[in-house]
């Protein structure tokens, strides 16, 4: 037994070390990382000055609250289809779902540079838009669909009978109960598109960037503690993100056994 | 996946038979058919536009025989599919893309399974449940950021280094090789594994380890009888989720291999971003969303299943 907690602490070592280190080096005064440490917030003072990183920092959330919009909306729509209606299809619809999360990004990223080449749509934020609701959409299905099915139909029914409109009963009973499902999906939504950077670096145009691009750009130009420290700010984010949607997805049983 | 409905749309023209599409619960005034279409419509609509077409024109492009800019005509060609006879380092590019696809597979098998059987066998209630989450929650973090965190580690005088010189002199930094793309790789995608090997465990009964030790069956008798065969589902729909994006990957190649990181990832992105040869990026993209589509295809059976789970 105690070789698994042994064991279980190694993974977590290996799972956070790195990620610990480039935050230590955020705030470590040397520009060439040298050891030893010695602590500074100048990188993080030189990022306020640093328009390029948080130009591109805003436009990526900017990106993530429309993609969460956008996403959160169709995708709840869908969700109430496939999971409410039957009808022929159902099946080849769920399975067109997951293309966009299976198939890999470099694939599916150069095949939309050219379609939007080829169309006119072009490069740059509309682009990008485009692109990350699709990659979300699967995502939000499946969070309202897993949702849905906590609700009870014969809720909305009874409504229903009771002088109800099939449209007010929605709103007014399977809504509200749905909303924490909505909500947790939009998070989601959002972490999707704040940490999407393949399809992202082959969708933005010299004038609209991401913040993943920018920084992926600046590792291969060469780096400054700078980098760390949008990283750090960049992987508390979307840290905080999923854990907030952690509970707001859980599955609402009352008394559920741990 | 629930699986009541048939896939496809029977014989029947259109307009025939839609009272059948009906659903018990949709609306009454609207007819459900409407409603239903209304209901997916946008949704279908925007991935078609944003990732079938786009794959269905790639399909088209990686048959020209240039780029078509400007006014030069384009001719079709089955020239770019022939890449890997013409350009034989291309061969050895990808093999090398095969290799780090195994290993990393591998070596995030054998850690995920056994920290998924730590999890399942000695860890409970809240203990395990934030066990989970903290293993869970850097691979919803972005990938770029994690693996460029590894260079911190990795780079000579780096972080390794340190650890090192308390003990020895010299560096061991190993950045910029096959083993760095590997470990990053691992480091993305072991999460994922730990997860599918325990959703897979956590479902077998104690009840049959014990009765298999009762018999007289040692550790390592329950390892290979049950658990690994009953863990099978887990192990292999990880190793899908983890063989597929690592064969498609480039930035973590670039950013850990440097100048010995060429993947048909990098390659593939070469193609687009400085070469400009797209019509050769697009075959051996499509090349690649084969192999992506046969793996897939092979094991759907086992991942339909996880999913259900």
């Amino acid at each position: 037994m105690r070789l698994g907690h042994i064991f279980l602490g190694a993974v977590l070592v290996f799972l956070y070390t790195p990620i610990l280190v480039l935050m230590a080096m955020g705030f470590n005064a040397s520009p060439l990382y040298q050891l030893p440490f010695q602590f500074s917030t100048r990188w993080y003072g030189d990022l306020m000055g640093n328009e390029g990183l948080l130009t591109a920092g805003f436009n990526s959330i900017v990106l993530g609250v429309i993609t969460a919009l956008v996403a959160t909306t169709l995708g709840t729509l869908a969700a109430l289809a496939l999971n409410r209606h039957s009808f022929r299809g159902r099946s080849l619809l769920q399975l067109l779902l997951l293309p966009p999360i299976a198939i890999p990004w470099l694939i599916t990223g150069t095949a939309m540079l050219i379609f939007f080449f080829w169309t006119g749509i072009g490069r740059g934020m509309h682009a990008l838009v485009i692109g990350h609701v699709a990659l979300a959409v699967p995502y939000v299905v499946l969070v309202v669909g897993t949702g849905l099915k906590t609700i009870r139909t014969d809720l909305e029914e009874a409504a229903m009978s009771l002088g109800s409109t099939p449209v007010h009963a929605f709103f007014a009973v399977t809504l509200p109960l749905l909303f924490p499902s909505i909500l947790g999906a939009a998070l989601f939504a959002f972490a999707v598109s704040l940490d999407q950077f393949v399809v992202s670096y082959f969708l933005s145009s010299p004038g609209y960037v991401t913040l993943p691009v920018q920084i992926y750009s600046a590792i291969r130009k060469g780096f400054t503690p700078e980098i760390n420290a949008i990283s750090t700010l960049l992987l508390l984010g979307s840290m905080s993100v999923i854990l907030i949607f952690a509970r707001f997805a859980r599955p609402q049983s009352p008394g559920a056994s741990k | 996946m629930p699986n009541e409905a048939s896939p496809l749309p029977g014989p029947q023209s259109p307009g025939t038979g839609l009272h059948d599409l009906r659903g018990p619960h949709s609306p009454r005034k609207i007819p459900g058919w409407a409603a239903t279409t209304a209901l997916l419509l946008p949704a279908y609509a925007w991935l078609t536009l944003a990732v079938f077409l786009p794959l269905a024109t790639m399909f088209v492009f990686s048959f020209l025989n240039k780029t078509p800019m400007g006014q030069a005509p384009v001719e079709f060609t089955l020239r770019h599919y022939r890449a890997f006879i013409d350009q034989g380092y291309l061969v050895r590019i990808a093999w090398n893309t095969l290799v780090m696809g195994f290993w990393t597979t591998l070596i995030c098998a054998v850690l995920g399974f056994f920290a998924a059987l730590a999890l399942v066998r000695c860890t409970a209630g809240r203990q395990r449940e934030t066990l989970l989450v903290l293993i869970l929650l850097p691979f919803w973090t972005n990938g770029l950021v994690r693996v460029f965190s590894w260079t911190m580690v990795l780079r000579e005088n780096g972080f390794l280094d340190s650890l090192w010189h308390l003990v020895g002199d010299g560096s061991i930094s190993f950045l910029y090789s096959r083993p760095a793309i590997v470990l990053g790789l691992v480091h993305g995608y072991l999460p994922y594994m730990i997860l599918t090997c325990y959703i897979a465990l956590i479902t077998i009964d104690d009840a049959v380890i014990e009765a298999a030790q009762s018999l007289g069956a040692r550790w390592g008798t329950v390892l290979t009888r049950i658990l690994i065969p009953l863990a099978a589902p887990g192990l292999i729909s990880g190793a899908v989720l983890t063989f597929v994006p690592v064969i498609g990957s480039f930035m973590e190649p670039r950013i850990l291999g440097g100048k010995v990181g060429m993947t048909l990832g990098t390659v593939i992105e070469d193609q687009f971003t400085q070469a400009f040869n797209w019509p050769l990026g697009a075959s051996l993209s499509f090349t690649l969303l084969a192999v992506v589509l046969a793996i897939f295809a092979t094991f759907s059976g086992v991942l339909k299943r996880g999913a259900a789970a």
